[in-house]
């Protein structure tokens, strides 16, 4: 792997860290209104997975989804504008957290409703066999979303048309206010490939070398024909399912042990980093990953900044892309 | 253009082959519209033709199937999904109304889903209460979603070539006692545009507004009620969503009374909503009280004689009609 594919993973991380902790404060300042979720902790999994794609390739995300738009190229100004129900957001302030798209850079939104990305990212791999146009699709969603019983509908389907479909289940441990281990029959949900016929494999979610390990193969096996893949992720959902989760029916301590360096991604994965003897041709220097990390700040500053000086959407847009008018 | 009579059911399969051909994107799925070509026969031969990537044979996977047509829509394809019975568009209500009606406004206009469903509703056929449904309003009350119900094989044919063209999700509802009906369809292409509605019979003493299969009861009551000197203006809606009120407001200006005819049941039916729109917009053309005539607020019986008790009929239109006068 280069150099430059290591920095660009470790700065789509941070870049999530800290787009994370600025909506999380906007929003404790009210300025965000209904509900958004926290990708915070699971950095590891949409940027592993998505350095794994090229720009062409497809992604449906989840209602924890500002970590998956963000690794595969969404612009953090756009998004931010949108949190804060902008004109100037992806969605013109019609969508906010939950449905944030960017058709142009195959995100094919987030998604309100659990599950419900996995149709829409079957439909996307449909496409693509159809077009025979080499094009992969990654459907993520929680171990909360594959105990909805349209995960063995597309299952079976993807299995039987041996679509390009990569099934990233992110297991964060919960299902909205519960653990989800309360919830599985079976607690290897690697299982749940089998009677579909197609590879199912779990891998440490919050170390990013081997996400991105187990993507690559996933991919390389959808592009080379040969079917869908499904890819369990281990993580841990560190601020709860919304901001303001009271967390009563959480352990104590499990939290801060997960944030710690022998678990948090970014900590992990920056350890790596400075730790690897030699990198291609040269050390990555603790310093340079400072200088990566203050210009983020700057990069999310600026689109906190954005959002605050746009426009709010003018109530006559209330009726526009209702349909389209052609 | 000269004419020819042929069935509801093969005007349909026209449009789906005339559409296959001229547009690479177009495709069907659902359960045994290919190889078997259709419960319905409507996708009659698309399989031969096209092939098993072009007419695909789903599992009965109603919800993941439906799901996939939006998600295909959303990435440039124009996939038409059958779903054999309206009832079972139920196991399908999660992407038709929270993810394809939804998907163009959220992400601000920058997605179109063109997605249609082909759809069979309607009961008469001793189908009993999961097989016999009317759940037009259902849909119509979804922003998002256009509805058409054609009553004719011209109409059914030009509707459902519009509805492929269009970029905006269509649930198609073909009724399941006209698929064997005849009627003169034209020789060559032909569109009828959506949202357009059509006067069946020209009238002036009442207005009968109807789609689907109504259309058919409406049109002989309003013959019968010729015979008694009333003369009825039947008004074919075929698109419910958008509503073409235009036509509507206008013949109940000419004839101010009105009495619509819908065979999805009376509570939150959509003949209360046109009644409520007429209510809104001409109630000072009308010289008498709008009267419903709907399907009873039961779920549809087997037994014959219960199921016409429950469904409207040409006699219950007169009834309704004649105490206008």
């Amino acid at each position: 792997m280069s150099q430059a594919l290591y920095l660009d993973m470790y700065r789509k991380m941070v870049l999530i860290r800290k787009f994370e902790e600025q909506a999380r404060d906007l929003f404790m300042k009210n300025m965000m209104r209904g509900a958004t979720h926290m990708y915070i902790g699971e950095e590891a999994i949409a940027v592993g997975v998505c350095a794994a794609l090229k720009r062409e390739d497809t992604i449906t995300s989840t209602h924890r989804g500002h970590g998956h738009c963000l690794a595969k190229g969404g612009d953090p100004r756009q998004m931010m504008a949108e949190l804060l129900g902008r004109a100037t957001g992806y969605c013109k302030g019609k969508g906010g957290s939950m449905h944030i798209a960017d058709l142009d850079l195959g995100i094919l939104g987030a998604n309100g409703i659990v599950g419900g990305g996995v149709s829409l990212a079957a439909g996307s791999a449909f496409a693509a066999k159809y077009r025979n146009d080499g094009k992969v699709c990654v459907c993520f969603f929680g171990d909360g979303a594959i105990n909805q019983g349209n995960f063995s509908e597309i299952a079976n389907m993807a299995g039987l048309w041996k679509l390009p479909l990569i099934f990233v289940c992110e297991r964060n441990l919960f299902a909205e206010f519960s653990y989800s281990n309360r919830y599985f029959a079976d607690l290897d949900l690697t299982k749940r490939a089998i009677p579909f016929g197609f590879p199912g494999i779990e891998v440490d979610g919050n170390d990013i070398l081997a996400v991105h390990q187990s993507a690559e193969e996933a991919v390389a096996r959808a592009r080379r024909g040969e079917g869908p893949s499904l890819i369990v992720a281990d993580t841990y959902r560190i601020m709860g399912h919304t901001i303001g989760d009271p967390l009563t029916y959480r352990l104590k301590g499990e939290a801060e042990e997960w944030q710690g360096v022998a678990h948090d991604p970014i900590l992990r994965f920056k350890k790596y980093l400075l730790e690897r003897q030699v990198i291609e041709e040269r050390r990555i220097e603790e310093s340079e990953l400072e200088a990566l990390e203050l210009e983020i700040s700057k990069e999310i500053e600026a689109a906190v900044q954005f959002a605050l000086e746009s426009p709010e959407p003018d109530v006559t847009t209330l009726w526009d892309d209702v349909y389209e008018r052609g | 253009m000269s004419e020819r009579i042929i069935e509801f059911r093969e005007a349909l399969n026209e449009a789906l082959h005339e559409e296959m051909e001229r547009d690479p994107n177009v495709f069907i799925m659902g359960i045994d519209v290919g190889q078997y070509g259709g419960v319905l026969k409507v996708s009659k031969g698309l399989y031969e033709r096209f092939g098993s990537l072009r007419a695909v044979d789903t599992p009965i996977s109603e919800e993941g199937f439906t799901g996939i047509g939006v998600g295909a829509a959303l990435a440039g394809l124009r996939p038409v999904v059958e779903l054999m019975y309206i009832d079972f568009s139920c196991l399908a209500m999660e992407p038709i109304i929270n993810q394809a009606a939804k998907a163009r406004y959220i992400f601000g206009g920058k997605a179109n889903v063109p997605l249609v469903i082909r759809t069979q509703g309607g009961g008469g056929r001793g189908n009993a209460a999961q097989h016999s449904q009317s759940l037009e309003a259902v849909y119509a009350h979804i922003p998002g979603l256009i509805v058409v119900q054609p009553s004719t094989p011209k109409d059914a044919k030009g509707l459902l070539k519009s509805a492929i063209r269009d970029n905006n999700p269509v649930i198609f509802i073909e009724h399941k006692l006209l698929y064997n009906t005849k009627g003169p369809v034209p020789e060559g292409e032909y569109l009828i545009p959506l949202g357009k509605a059509d006067i069946k019979r020209p009238g002036n003493d009442v207005t009968i507004v109807s789609s689907s299969r109504m259309v058919l009861f409406s049109l002989s009551a309003a013959e019968k009620l010729a015979e008694e000197g009333i003369n009825a203006e039947v008004v074919d809606i075929r698109t419910l969503k958008p509503l073409d009120m235009e036509t509507i407001g206008d013949s109940v200006r000419k004839t101010h009374r009105l009495v619509i005819v819908n065979e999805g049941v009376r509570a939150g039916g959509f003949a209360g909503e046109v009644m409520a729109r007429a209510y809104e917009e001409v109630f000072d053309y009308l010289d008498a009280p709008i009267v419903r005539v709907t399907s009873e607020d039961v779920p549809i019986p087997y037994n014959e004689k219960l199921e016409l008790a429950a469904l409207p009929s040409e006699q219950k239109i007169m009834d309704a009609v004649q105490g206008l006068f």
